[in-house]
């Protein structure tokens, strides 16, 4: 398959190392990568917080891209960038009255994959190869599990990692306390979210917290490193694309 | 107010009381679970909640017919109509029925609606003494504390608390311990006489039936049946949003809601009546339509769905953020998310401006609403509104926040600005990580951030970068 790489903005501007994990093991399983040029933001922070004037232009921009390449799928290592893209695009596209692009986004949007479910569910993939003898708790962020429905796709794709010890976390589907904007604009309630979420993770008794989305996990790291705890943050295709050293 | 007043604050000083957070996590997780084996039980509830949502959708659509039908049928059963348009008006109209009997006292069932409109403090001012007879609600009463919750509404109250505040305040409070038993036994000994001597009584509606003229109250203690079969007259503020075109429609939404709400297969009490009936019950029923805000929510064909709301509470229970304030700190009737989404559109938008950001957009809230209504889109929906409203106006901090918005929608505009923005604000944030402390004395977003957190240290190069390299 030809697979467009939709590498988020933070992803390309702060965490390479989770592009460079998702393209190994795309390839490692046989893909082309194909990282359209001049990709830039989806435009989730601004619909979300309000500037949704601010955050067409950048729908359009996608649509360019990632419509103007022969791709059979498009995957991004963040469920919350491809939920703005499955979810929220159409219903821009609607609002601004503009047929064309409402068009374009629905050929689109059904292409574009969450790695975990790209890989679990389209692809039925469950053993990738992966090594990774760590003790390793997953979050699931909120927008791929809720608006994307991710279920267990990322937790079978866990359990097929060789040496990985997989540990519970307790009431794993409360929310961490980012949601954008609102983990500086209602700093107080974000953080108390947050110090639960991390002592969830510190019981857990693992060394690693990993998730789907980076954004999530530089929430809670930021917190880890903070508290000086030792438990580090990974992101999962980071998990999915480590290897037996050989 | 603007988007960064209201809520933060009032949810900092909710957030530090510990004693408030223990009662509401406790509280909050019972109810939550509780309702997850309830709605597990029923095979079809998907199905349910999207007949519940189409039903709602339904009798929104046709409004105005199901509201005329609604007052023909209660008429024709004997009852009175009265159509409000604001809060004064139901407060005036409710203050003329209670006078006209010559009574001085009303009993109340609990009634969100006539919270919202300040009903209590209406007849006080008139000199008409409103008692409710909810357990909860007198408590808050007694105390003279608001509601917290839209169910439960003492719920940052535990069990000392309680019986403090009976010992202080009833008349008659008895050897009281903390159990649930005896802290009801005496709120109950002292609602009897007040039950036994009342002309009138006042409650709220969850249902309005058009098709038959049947209204519905869902309660837990039967102090709700009290007050509507025991006092010669009964007076009911109903919000026009609540009706429901046909009696069989009631079939839906009595297995969504209590399930949703109290985790229980079906409402303790259930209290329906079609005006009046000789000899048996109130002899005179006045029902009082109140709009105040709902046919201007309606105009807003997103934020409409708020409309649909049942009242169960399950998106509170459910909800990170309510769980960590509690209900004050959203200063409406209506707290949570479907407060978030409602206050600000039955109200002023000023008014409730900063709760459409009182949320992660987590979508907790619209899993469990048994009438599926899209909360995290609405309120994304509503704050667009606000900020297009706002623009132009508002603090020096929205003023920073719409610069920083926009400059970054320009970066993001074409990749030779994203590029240069990279160049440009990768450094600084390298700077910023690189020296201890920084970061937290810069205001703004980047304090708030680092209160709690550590900045992401940026890579030597961003992804694009290595791919050029790489090819």
């Amino acid at each position: 398959m030809r697979v467009g790489l939709f590498i988020t903005c933070l992803g390309d501007s702060l965490f390479p190392e989770t592009g460079r994990a998702t393209v190994e093991v795309l390839e490692r399983l046989g893909h082309t990568v194909v990282f359209p040029a001049g990709q830039t933001c989806c435009g989730q922070m601004h619909a979300n917080s309000g500037y949704e004037g601010e955050a067409l232009p950048l729908v359009r921009g996608f649509v360019e891209r990632f419509g103007g390449e022969d791709l059979d799928a498009i995957v991004a290592p963040s469920g919350s960038c491809v939920a703005m893209v499955r979810h929220h695009y159409p219903r821009l596209a609607a609002e601004a009255g503009d047929a064309a692009l409402a068009a374009d986004v629905g050929a689109l949007a059904p292409r574009v994959f969450e790695l975990c479910e790209f890989l679990a569910d389209e692809l039925g993939a469950t053993d990738i190869g992966a090594y990774y003898p760590h003790r390793v708790v997953y979050h699931p962020s909120c927008h791929g599990l809720r608006m994307l429905g991710l279920g267990e796709a990322p937790l079978r794709l866990l359990r097929g990692v060789g040496g990985i010890e997989l540990r519970e976390l307790e009431e794993a589907e409360s929310c961490c306390g980012f949601g954008g904007t609102f983990a500086v604009k209602n700093v107080d309630v974000s953080a108390a979210m947050l110090a639960d979420k991390v002592r969830a993770v510190l019981d857990s008794g693992a060394e690693v917290c990993t998730a789907t989305d980076s954004s999530c996990l530089m929430h809670i790291g930021g917190a880890l490193r903070r508290g000086r705890t030792g438990v580090r943050t990974v992101h999962i295709a980071e998990i999915l694309a480590a290897e037996e050293a050989r | 107010m603007t988007p960064s007043g209201g809520f933060p604050v009032a949810a900092r000083e909710a957030v530090a009381d510990s004693q408030l957070r223990a009662n509401l996590r406790g509280a909050t997780h019972a109810i939550r679970d509780k309702r997850a084996a309830a709605v597990a039980e029923v095979a079809d509830w998907q199905e349910l909640r999207e007949a519940g949502r189409l039903i709602k959708e339904r009798a929104m659509r046709h409004l105005d017919r199901h509201l005329e039908a609604l007052e023909a049928a209660v008429v024709a059963a004997g009852g009175q109509v009265h159509w409000a348009g604001d809060a004064a008006a139901a407060n005036r109209i409710v203050g003329d029925l209670v006078a006209a009997t010559g009574s001085t006292e009303v009993v109340k069932v609990k009634s969100l609606a006539t919270d919202e409109i300040g009903l209590n403090e209406a007849l006080a001012a008139r000199g008409i003494d409103a008692l409710e007879t909810d357990l909860a609600e007198l408590i808050n009463q007694l105390a003279g504390d608001t509601s917290s919750h839209i169910l439960v509404p003492a719920i940052h109250r535990n069990r000392a608390e309680i019986r403090e505040l009976f010992l202080r305040e009833l008349p008659d409070p008895g050897e009281l311990d903390e159990t649930p038993g005896a802290l009801a036994e005496a709120a109950r000994r002292y609602l009897r006489e007040r039950f036994l001597r009342a002309e009138v009584a006042v409650s709220g509606a969850n249902f309005g039936v058009a098709e038959t003229g049947t209204v519905g109250v869902v309660e837990s203690e039967g102090n709700g049946r009290m007050c509507t079969t025991l006092p010669r007259t009964l007076i009911t503020v109903m919000g026009i949003e609540k009706v429901l075109p046909r009696l069989t429609d009631l079939e839906v939404m009595l297995q969504l809601l209590p399930r949703s709400a109290t985790a229980e297969r079906m409402n303790p009490y259930t209290s329906l009546w079609t005006g009046v009936t000789p000899g048996d019950g109130p002899q005179e029923f006045h029902l009082v339509l109140l709009d105040a805000g709902r046919t201007n929510a309606l105009r807003d064909e997103v934020g409409r769905q708020a409309l649909h709301c049942i009242r169960c509470s399950a998106c509170l229970n459910v909800c990170p953020v309510y769980e960590r304030t509690g209900g004050h700190a959203y200063g409406s009737v209506y707290p949570g998310p479907i407060g978030a989404i409602l206050t600000p559109q039955l109200a002023d938008l000023d008014q409730g401006a900063t709760l459409p950001w009182a949320s992660s957009l987590c979508g907790a809230c619209y899993e469990v609403c048994p009438v599926k209504i899209d909360i995290p889109t609405v309120l994304v929906h509503l704050r667009g509104k606000v900020i297009r409203r706002e623009a132009g106006g508002g603090g020096a901090e929205d003023a920073a926040e719409r610069l920083s918005m926009k400059a970054a929608a320009a970066a993001f505009a074409t990749p030779r600005r994203y590029r240069l923005a990279q160049r440009v604000v990768l450094p600084v944030l390298r700077l910023l990580t690189g020296v201890p402390g920084l970061a937290r004395i810069v205001p703004g977003p980047l304090a708030a951030w680092t209160s709690v957190r550590e900045l992401p240290e940026p890579p030597r190069e961003t992804f694009s970068d290595w791919w050029r390299g790489r090819s």
